[in-house]
């Protein structure tokens, strides 16, 4: 998921009938029932789901962007087929997603409205640019190691059909995790050029890793209710912590040095330390202040408009074949 | 190399999948709907697919070390033998549709006389690659219907497109000395002799779609032998950069 855990309040409980049914459907949440799309469910949890379910899809295709920026550029045919296989199956995750939304009662099309007009998010990360192919190479390690971290809790979440859509999800995002983490390794292994390359992605991207997982847990004011539903398992920093105790030994394996003095092993704890991240650069790009947060936008606004003469010919052409059908 | 004809035969077929396969793979993030941008990347993939299991084979008859991403990679324009009408650029989507159906018209009926090519490791591409052919051929004809009877604007535009690739087109039928080595040898078919069935098709499709068939028969060729058009070039740029940067870098 690419959701930084921006977790929503629910709407303040106005009679004593919805506290009876409340109740009853925290008993099923309680009892790990899973909450189908024709079940009852508060208006607060609907509302939550679809921000946090439309938030998860707009990143799985706002980040093709970055990514789909190198396949024409990519180095082999091997990497090119494996790149084109990764960002066709990021599509197909928004697609589960989008339909997963649907199920809450809203349409694909208000959606894309959505992310077009700005109301909604997707991941702040993908408003970081891809400069060289080493940043596929982070990308598929440590933004994909990241977004299994945040998943794999939500394949248990209690709505049906986000938690199924998860599952299929978790597959692809760890084989991504492990083809990004190949490619660093191959530069890595590499000449000079490929190790300053790869270093110099990581240390662009490592922090921006790190800030995916949301506000800090004592800034983070919602989690407590989507714990309490199941739409969340974990907070924030928990999160976190175990997203930088698996990547920092990967780093070391990979002869990579983390971008952070203050990173390193702590026997007290049984983690690794690491410092402060920088919450006025997160504050900033989730502001629309990334350094591609316009293009990103702009690239979906102009495939959106360039294609609108193609669904018109196919909205038109359908119609007339539905009239001639009837005559 | 023991095996000239052969060589040069198999370089036109990866050729051909590579230069299709890396337009396919611009259209990532400029679809105009989720479904199409999975639909382009996917025949991206069999392209590249394709490509990788020609240029590999064509590698070893060439027996000089060099392997697939040497081919694809470190070879100027001058030695790419893809026909003129795979280079061309997206354009539009009814562009990039009207290419993809002319081309795959003519692809399923090549493929299909691979399929009994004297040359068992051409006859086992062949047939895969008509299985996806078949399915991008349908893919494209569907939206050469759609588009041509569509709406005014579309139609216009997919009438354009025709008119614009159409002088591209002659090319895929025209034989020269290694196809007529590829005929003797029992290797692939005469080019010539799938004309009709791709003419009777072209046609049927045209007019459902209510487009006109253009009537210049102009045709260009030349990139079976490696004279292409401009756009090869920039093509060739941006699809290199990074072996051409880093010479002898593994990835
Ligand atoms: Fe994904
Ligand atoms: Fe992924």
């Amino acid at each position: 998921m690419y959701t930084q855990g921006l977790d929503q309040q629910g709407d303040s409980l106005k009679s004593v009938d919805e506290a009876t049914r409340l109740a009853a459907f925290q008993k099923r949440i309680d009892a790990e029932d899973k909450i189908e799309p024709r079940d009852w469910m508060p208006e607060a949890y609907r509302k939550t789901l679809i921000r946090q379910i439309s938030q998860h899809a707009h990143s799985e295709i706002v980040g093709m962007l970055p990514e789909g920026n190198w396949i024409t550029r990519a180095p082999s045919l091997r990497r090119k087929a494996i790149l084109l296989a990764k960002v066709q199956d990021e599509a197909g995750h928004g697609l589960y997603l989008y339909s997963a939304c649907e199920t809450l009662g809203i349409s694909r099309d208000e959606l894309i409205d959505q992310l077009l007009t700005g109301k909604a998010k997707y991941s702040s990360i993908f408003n970081y640019p891809t400069l060289t192919w080493a940043d596929i190479g982070a990308i598929g390690w440590l933004v994909d190691g990241a977004a299994i971290m945040n998943q794999i809790p939500l394949c248990r979440c209690s709505y049906g059909p986000y938690a199924r859509a998860m599952v299929r999800v978790c597959k692809e995002e760890s084989f991504h995790q492990r083809q990004g983490f190949e490619i660093m390794l191959a530069l890595s292994r590499g000449n000079d050029e490929q190790k300053r390359m790869a270093q110099d992605a990581l240390n662009r991207w490592w922090w921006p890793s790190l800030m995916m997982f949301g506000p800090s847990d004592k800034d983070s004011k919602h989690s407590a209710q989507s714990m309490a539903w199941k739409i969340k398992r974990f907070t924030n920093d928990e999160l976190r912590q175990k997203f930088v105790d698996v990547t920092v030994p990967q780093a070391h394996f990979l002869g990579l040095e983390i971008p952070d003095a203050d990173c390193q092993w702590n026997d007290d704890t049984g983690h690794w330390d690491f410092g402060e991240i920088d919450w006025t650069e997160f504050k900033e790009v989730l502001a629309g202040n990334g350094p591609c947060n316009r293009e990103r936008l702009q690239a979906r606004q102009d495939a959106h408009d360039n294609g609108a003469w193609v669904r018109e010919a196919a909205r038109a052409y359908a119609e007339k074949q539905a009239r001639r059908n009837a005559a | 190399m023991n095996d000239p004809q052969r060589f040069e035969y198999v370089v036109r077929l990866g050729d051909n999948a590579l230069v299709l396969g890396q337009r396919l793979g611009e259209w990532i993030g400029n679809g105009p709907e989720l479904e199409e941008e999975m639909a382009m990347g996917n025949f991206a993939l069999d392209y590249i697919g394709q490509a990788r299991l020609f240029l590999s084979y064509a590698a070893e008859l060439e027996g000089a070390g060099r392997d697939e991403d040497q081919l694809a990679f470190l070879r100027d324009q001058i030695d790419f033998r893809n026909v003129l009408l795979l280079e061309q650029p997206n354009g539009d989507f009814g562009q990039t549709i009207a290419r993809q159906f002319f081309f795959e018209s003519y692809y399923v009926l090549f493929l299909e006389a691979l399929t009994a090519s004297s040359d068992k490791r051409l006859a086992e591409v062949a047939a895969r690659g008509l299985k996806e052919s078949a399915y991008h051929l349908r893919h494209a004809t569907q939206w050469m219907v759609r588009l041509g009877d569509g709406t005014e604007e579309s139609h216009q535009r997919i009438q354009q497109s025709v008119d614009e690739l159409w002088r591209f087109t002659g090319e895929m039928f025209s034989g020269d000395e290694i196809d007529r080595w590829a005929v003797d040898n029992g290797v692939g078919p005469d080019p010539a002799t799938l004309r009709p069935a791709w003419d009777t098709r072209v046609n049927e499709v045209l007019q459902t779609a209510t487009l006109t068939r253009p009537d210049n028969d102009w045709m260009h060729t030349g990139g079976k032998q490696g004279r292409h058009t401009e756009h090869l070039g920039y093509l060739l740029t941006e699809m290199q950069f990074l072996q051409r940067a880093y010479p002898g870098a593994a990835w």
